[in-house]
């Protein structure tokens, strides 16, 4: 409980999973403790494979925690299921849910008889939230012909026809384009902010996203909760000097001028990656280790002495990608390429039987469709 | 001027221990929405896909017609045309168990809609018998248009003395093919991507001991095995009884009262064993970690 003895929005402690495979058992989690405020907006960061997923799993009631224990707003994920079903809703990433046949507004009605809504309820409720995610054009069209970004703009309308007091998003931007990604982060902050106390766990593996989004960002690996805080906080753990990037019209007196005022405790010629590709001769520019930011006012005085123009000014931040290196002792990339080995191996032993999952050589269904699409069998 | 209402506020509550704090009434309400919610793309698919009257009525019929013709080579008595026409009806709902109850749910897993299933504030037993009323639906349409075609174009004489018995019958083998479907439906699941093949195999040899074009009492020992785990093969032999009185080709197995009961049972049994399963199905999944998708 929070101090104001309101249920935290999620309350996981110690919690554990572990799946049966050969030839050892894989830990996906491995004491997760974690607690997320009501009204947080909070990410899950981690590489392929680090049990972001596993745990949305036993936060929505789909899996038990082999032990520790998980309570969603004062509800205990492994007893109280029917409760918390009825305030939280899920979107995944590529979901393909419903049945390709439906009219979006159809898949949407439908999925809505499954939360009590009432006939006409349900009906009006739909066409609101076609509106919201700009889906009208298409309400009439069958589902199995919406692009990627529109399937699933439909699956996030799908999740908020509940209006739930808690939303997963497991990877809801996976395969979307710059601009359907950008539109679903938009939508999925006018949702949360219409309502206090609206909560989001999103798992994520896009670290710019979380940047964007979250309020707080726990970062995992391994099944480990490696970090938690804002993602200032996370950034100051692996950067305690100031670094700026400065562009100034000339230097006469060269940049180890700069370098020896007090405070700084660098000045050197920044890379093309500090610039990102940006580089201009006809300017000076100048990467700047300082102290600390107080530091920046002698440097600016100073080129003020010299007669110099500054042309731009931006404080060069670490990305969560070097939080992550600086945690683990390497990136993203590589953490996943580790994470994938061991499933291969996991799975040529044996794997666990998914009875959920989509399997991966799907047989063609009833009605002679490939089930890329989801279809409803018409025999 | 007030704020126009967000699209994002909808049934605003005050808390979620509010919003989750359902009385019976409104989670049976839920439940027989959904039931109709899960029912609602079956009975749209019945007329957004045309091709079904082809596949669904057309093309089977000439099975029936086949049989029709062999019949009357063979100067079988005319009750015998009424026999395959009343089990070329009756095949329609043997194909609607294994293709769209059966191996549904496992196709469903594919799509990723067991998981928003498992999820809402419903039982799963809700979206079965959604599933079944819109195949029931779909399947009693092609079985209607074979009857009503086949009785009249191969001069079929029905000779019935108890309607309501053969209603009450007809409604019972429904009631336990349905009841067999949910029950088939977890277990295919559980078989994983066995379902496509256990569906194939269970589709002739149930049409054969079934006695869908003739009566099932012909096959002995065998036939009687059928009558007392097969609801097609109670259910036909009794509609048969039922529907051509006087005939002394039926070879009933059984009174078709005593058949009624065996449905009766049999449908009670089976969506009993269907809920077990079901909450079995869940069980195992979660704790053994069977519901969980690929990625940890």
């Amino acid at each position: 409980m929070s101090a104001s003895s309101r249920p935290l929005a999620i309350d996981a402690r110690g919690v554990r999973r572990v799946y049966k495979a050969k030839p050892k058992p894989i830990v996906a989690l491995d004491g997760v403790d974690l607690q997320v405020e009501p009204g947080e907006l909070f990410g899950l960061l981690g590489p392929n494979g680090a049990g972001k997923t596993t745990l949305i799993k036993i936060l929505t009631t789909l899996l038990l925690p082999t032990s520790g224990t998980a309570h969603v707003f004062g509800f205990n994920v492994a007893h109280q299921t029917g409760e918390l079903r009825r305030i939280m809703n899920i979107v995944s990433g590529g979901e393909q849910s419903g049945y390709g046949l439906l009219h979006v507004r159809e898949q949407l009605w439908m999925f809505s008889q499954f939360y009590g809504l009432g006939v006409r309820e349900g009906w009006h409720r739909v066409e609101q939230l076609i509106e919201a995610v700009g889906l009208t054009e298409q309400r009439l069209q069958k589902v199995s012909s919406l692009s990627t970004g529109q399937r699933q703009k439909l699956n996030l309308a799908r999740g908020l026809l509940n209006d739930p007091w808690i939303l997963f998003l497991d990877e809801p931007t996976l395969g979307l384009d710059v601009s359907a990604a950008r539109q679903t982060r938009e939508l999925v902050q006018q949702w949360q902010q219409a309502l206090p106390g609206r909560t989001i766990l999103l798992t994520s593996h896009y670290m710019a996203e979380v940047d964007e989004l979250c309020d707080r960002v726990a970062i995992v690996d391994r099944g480990r909760i490696l970090a938690i805080g804002t993602s200032a906080e996370l950034k100051r753990r692996v950067q305690r000097e100031s670094i700026f990037l400065l562009e100034v019209d000339r230097l006469p007196a060269g940049i180890q001028a700069l370098a020896a005022l007090p405070g700084v405790l660098s000045a050197v010629e920044p890379t093309a990656q500090d610039l990102g590709g940006a580089a201009d001769r006809q300017t000076v520019s100048v990467k700047l280790t300082l102290a600390d930011d107080a530091a920046l006012g002698g440097v600016v005085a100073e080129l003020g002495r010299m007669g110099a123009s500054i042309v731009a000014l931006a404080k060069s931040e670490p990305t969560l990608e070097d939080v992550f290196v600086e945690l683990v002792g390497r990136g993203f990339a590589e953490r996943e390429q580790e994470a994938d080995d061991t499933d291969d191996r996991a799975s040529d032993g044996g794997g666990r039987g998914d009875l959920l999952a989509p399997a991966d050589d799907s047989a063609t269904p009833a009605d002679g469709y490939v089930s890329q699409e989801p279809v409803e069998t018409a025999r | 001027m007030s704020a126009p209402p967000s699209p994002f506020v909808f049934r605003r509550t005050d808390s979620p221990q509010q919003a989750a704090a359902w009385d019976r009434t409104r989670a049976l309400v839920t439940n027989l929405r959904s039931v109709y919610g899960r029912a609602y793309p079956r009975l749209i698919g019945a007329r957004r896909e045309p091709s079904w009257l082809l596949f669904e009525i057309l093309l089977p019929f000439l099975t029936t017609s086949a049989f029709v013709f062999v019949y009357r080579a063979l100067d079988a008595p005319s009750e015998f045309i009424g026999f395959v026409v009343l089990g070329g009806a009756m095949t329609a709902f043997w194909l609607n168990i294994l293709w769209m109850m059966a191996a549904q749910l496992y196709w469903e897993r594919d799509q990723g809609n067991l998981e928003l299933y498992f999820t809402a504030p419903i039982s799963m037993m809700s979206i079965l018998f959604g599933m079944a009323i819109g195949g029931l639906f779909m399947s009693g349409t092609r079985a209607l248009v074979v009857l009503i075609v086949g009785a009249t174009l191969y001069g079929v004489t029905f000779a019935v003395d108890q309607w309501l018995l053969l209603l009450a019958v007809f409604l019972l083998t429904m009631g336990a093919l349905y009841g067999l479907g949910m029950v088939l439906a977890s277990f295919f699941l559980l078989s994983g991507r066995e379902a496509w093949h256990l569906s194939q195999g269970l589709q002739e040899p149930v049409y054969f001991v079934s006695g869908l074009n003739f009566p099932v009492g012909r096959l002995g020992l065998l036939g009687a095995l059928a009558i007392s785990t097969i609801p097609l093969a109670v259910g036909l032999d009794a509609m048969r009884q039922l529907a051509f009185v006087g005939s002394e080709h039926v070879y009933g197995v059984l009174p078709a009262w005593a058949e009624a009961l065996i449905l009766l049972a049999m449908a009670a049994l089976f969506i009993s064993l269907a809920r077990w399963m079901l909450r079995h199905i869940e069980r195992l999944a979660r704790v053994e970690g069977k519901l969980t998708m690929k990625g940890t």
